[in-house]
């Protein structure tokens, strides 16, 4: 009990030191530039207290319970026995078929984790709040993270198949540039927001091990230049996604207003 | 006081829904298709509690504490009416937020082992961290002058499609030309340098400034300064590469 109190103090500290530039640069141009008193200081200071203890809590709960496990899945998956089991022959080589586990897993742990990821739930309740309600916070968490699901999937691919990174990249972002041309115009900024606030706390240290572990396994594989990337995938896709999806909403919104008028024949 | 113990277990309950799919697909994976028993159960079940307890205080302190903040600020400044300051804070919260950031100072180091078992620097651990301390300033310095660039973007109603396609281009060209070896951690240090406590601020501030000066739309021009901050230290890390 002492040493877990003493590990969260620890965590708190950390979070602090990540607070604490943030924390000096808001409050030296309040009151040296803008000269002004906050506008509800304290409750402001309370919201503060909120967000280190309950980063920390988060991450400490996170470092206690999920990470161990999931790594250790991640390890355990890209192992060649349990690929080898699988696919029922212990000499034959492995295709890339073999690695169908890795990923499923792949993408299921993109999408559940990119649920869970505190900095995109920020930007949907901002999102709904500016939009009065066209984009809703689940909306928008959903499409990003089908899009980080797909991301992160084909990344694993990437990695078993051993094909250059920036190939994906640079037809990722000729997709993203086309689909820009022909999604609601309104919606492009936050697409491309996106992409960046997908991985942050819960998402980078689960891929980032899946990604090193397969590199590490999958033969002919450098864990220096093909475990990295990964991320890359995750913040590239749900910007297509989000784009997707209000490109959906907009043309259900259109079907149904030009269905309105067959409802009511003569008026 | 019976209102407040409501709205508490409310956001308990919402984050705990969050959780939910991690649960279900670790779950799943661990008991269906790996056939293996949980270990752990109850350091598991302590941290998830953490987790759930922690997520709802931060989404409590997000809405009391940094949305407020972000956006009183990008008020104060519009109204204070001094571009120089407005840029240089714009600048500080980049740069200074990313400075420090954990994320980044994993993905440094990570770097500085890539370059010396490439040979492109010396292996010794002082060539090291001195590599490793250059390329968290050269993201640093990309983030700042990413918010500076999206912060100018604002005031200007520039549209950002245009910025990011440019941004595009000289990702393209610069993996062109960088070593190959620094390609797959450029392209991922994009991803790691926005954290939890900058996405909100930076969103904050962003809606704020767009909401107001007149004739900008908060949906329209208050998103994208997260996107140019995932966009730059690319380019800034590729040529940081080349350099050294």
């Amino acid at each position: 009990m002492l040493a877990e109190l003493i590990r969260f103090g620890h965590v708190v500290l950390q979070t602090l030191t990540d607070v604490l530039p943030i924390a000096l640069i808001i409050f030296g141009f309040q009151f040296l530039v803008i000269r002004r008193p906050l506008p509800h200081m304290k409750s402001v200071l309370i919201g503060f207290v909120y967000v280190l203890l309950g980063l920390a809590l988060f991450l400490q709960g996170l470092e206690q319970a999920l990470f161990p496990l999931g790594k250790l899945m991640a390890s355990q998956l890209t192992d060649p026995a349990f690929i080898h089991g699988a696919a029922g022959a212990a000499k034959a080589a492995l295709h890339w078929q073999d690695y169908k586990w890795v990923y499923l897993f792949a993408a299921a742990i993109g999408f559940a984790t990119t649920i869970a990821e505190p900095s995109l739930i920020a930007v949907a309740i901002k999102a709904q709040a500016v939009s009065g309600g066209a984009i809703s916070i689940w909306g928008l968490r959903i499409a990003v993270a089908i899009g980080v699901a797909i991301g992160i999937a084909l990344g694993t691919f990437r990695i078993v198949t051993g094909t250059p990174l920036h190939y994906y990249i640079i037809v990722g972002y000729i997709l993203v540039i086309v689909q820009t041309a022909y999604a609601p115009r309104m919606v492009v900024p936050l697409a491309y927001d996106s992409g960046g606030v997908t991985t942050s706390t819960v998402t980078v240290p689960l891929v980032t091990a899946l990604g090193l572990g397969l590199a590490g396994t999958v033969p002919g594989r450098s864990e220096l230049i093909d475990g990295f990337g990964l991320i890359a995938f995750a913040s590239l896709f749900p910007m297509m996604t989000v784009m997707g999806y209000a490109q959906l909403s907009e043309w259900r919104a259109r079907r149904a207003q030009s269905a309105r008028p067959e409802d009511k024949p003569g008026g | 006081m019976a209102k407040q113990l409501l709205q508490l277990l409310a956001s308990l309950r919402d984050s705990l829904r969050d959780l939910v799919p991690i649960i279900v697909v670790i779950g799943f994976f661990q008991l269906a298709v790996l056939r293996q028993p949980i270990p752990h159960l109850a350091a598991i079940l302590s941290g998830t509690l953490m987790v759930v307890l922690g997520l709802s205080l931060f989404v409590r302190g997000l809405e009391m504490g940094l949305f407020p903040v972000g956006e009183s600020m990008a008020y104060a400044f519009a109204r204070k009416g001094s571009l120089f300051w407005l840029l240089a804070f714009a600048f500080a919260l980049g740069f200074g937020t990313t400075v420090a950031e954990p994320a980044l100072i994993a993905v440094a180091a990570e770097a500085a082992k890539i370059a010396a078992e490439g040979g492109v620097i010396v292996h010794d651990p002082a060539a090291m961290s001195r590599y490793a301390g250059g390329l968290r300033y050269t993201v640093a310095l990309s983030v700042g002058c990413a918010i500076v660039l999206g912060v100018l973007r604002i005031l200007k109603g520039w549209p950002l499609q245009y910025l990011i396609m440019g941004g595009y281009a000289g990702v393209v060209l610069m993996t062109l030309f960088a070593p190959k070896e620094i390609v797959g951690i450029a392209y991922d240090s994009g991803g790691v340098t926005t954290s939890t406590i900058t996405v909100p601020l930076v969103t904050a501030l962003g809606v704020g400034l767009a909401s107001s000066i007149k004739g900008r739309n908060p949906l329209v021009d208050g998103f994208g300064l997260i996107a140019l901050a995932s966009l730059t230290p690319m380019i800034f890390v590729m040529g940081y590469g080349m350099l050294v």
